[in-house]
């Protein structure tokens, strides 16, 4: 599944890019599961995802946890705790 | 049906233009409650803020929130404006504005969408420090999340 992947604040930083196009793996179903296969990918997404727990995830900019799947996502924004307001 | 406005802005907002907007015209609103929230200088030791935020999905968040708090509290009227960018102490961030016939909806208004403002919407606020240092992200806040949590109804 190809998808647009976008980062956010301290995320964006340590993966050092705004965004990306991936070809996830069939493997990929969950948010949850997204996050884990980010992190194999190198020490950026390691040092951005060290921590899945803490990390939100939007589904066509839909807030959505990390048990629910991704599937028909065309945009998976990754992000820290928000922190605005 | 009352929907909120919403805007998402690199520039300053103006509070009496902005209420002005709501209640010009009205007779059946009797009360406007209005929070700013500005950035401080933490005792002279933070020179900005630099707000960033997710294009599309702040200003979708901001017309969920206002949309439920509007339900939820009958409003006659809901602005929230988020600023982004580098923003300066003493500077206006956020303004919430909520308009009912009474008081009291007007006040739990504008608390429920800072509340959820502050925890659903996509915003991040980085530090700018006055010794020239990078600051960092500012952590998200337990305080915060148990504000939300208490409008949770039982």
């Amino acid at each position: 599944m190809k998808v647009r992947i976008v980062y956010f604040a301290w995320v964006r930083e340590r993966i050092d890019k705004p965004e990306e196009e991936l070809d996830l793996p069939e493997t990929v179903v969950t948010a949850g599961d997204l996050l884990l296969h980010l992190k194999t990918l190198g020490d950026g997404y390691e040092a951005a995802l060290q921590y899945p727990d803490v990390i939100r995830v939007a589904v066509n900019q839909e807030h959505v946890d990390h048990d629910e799947p991704i599937a028909g996502a065309r945009e998976i924004g990754i992000f820290p705790p928000m922190t605005g307001g | 049906m009352t929907t909120p406005i919403i805007h998402v802005q690199r520039e300053d907002f103006d509070l009496q233009t902005e209420i002005d907007r709501l209640t010009a015209g009205r007779m059946d609103i009797g009360a406007v409650v209005t929070f700013s929230g500005l950035c401080r200088d933490e005792g002279g030791s933070l020179d900005a803020l630099e707000l960033e935020h997710y294009p599309g999905m702040a200003e979708a968040e901001m017309r969920r929130i206002g949309a439920l708090a509007i339900e939820r509290f009958s409003l006659m009227g809901m602005t929230a404006i988020h600023r982004y960018g580098k923003i300066l102490p003493g500077e206006n961030i956020v303004l919430v504005i909520a308009c009912a016939p009474h008081r009291q909806a007007a006040f739990d208004g504008a608390n429920f969408v800072m509340d959820f403002l502050k925890t659903a919407a996509p915003f991040w606020k980085k530090e700018h420090l006055a010794d020239g240092t990078a600051g960092g992200w500012v952590s998200a806040k337990d305080a915060d999340d148990a504000a939300r949590d208490k409008w949770a109804k039982g």
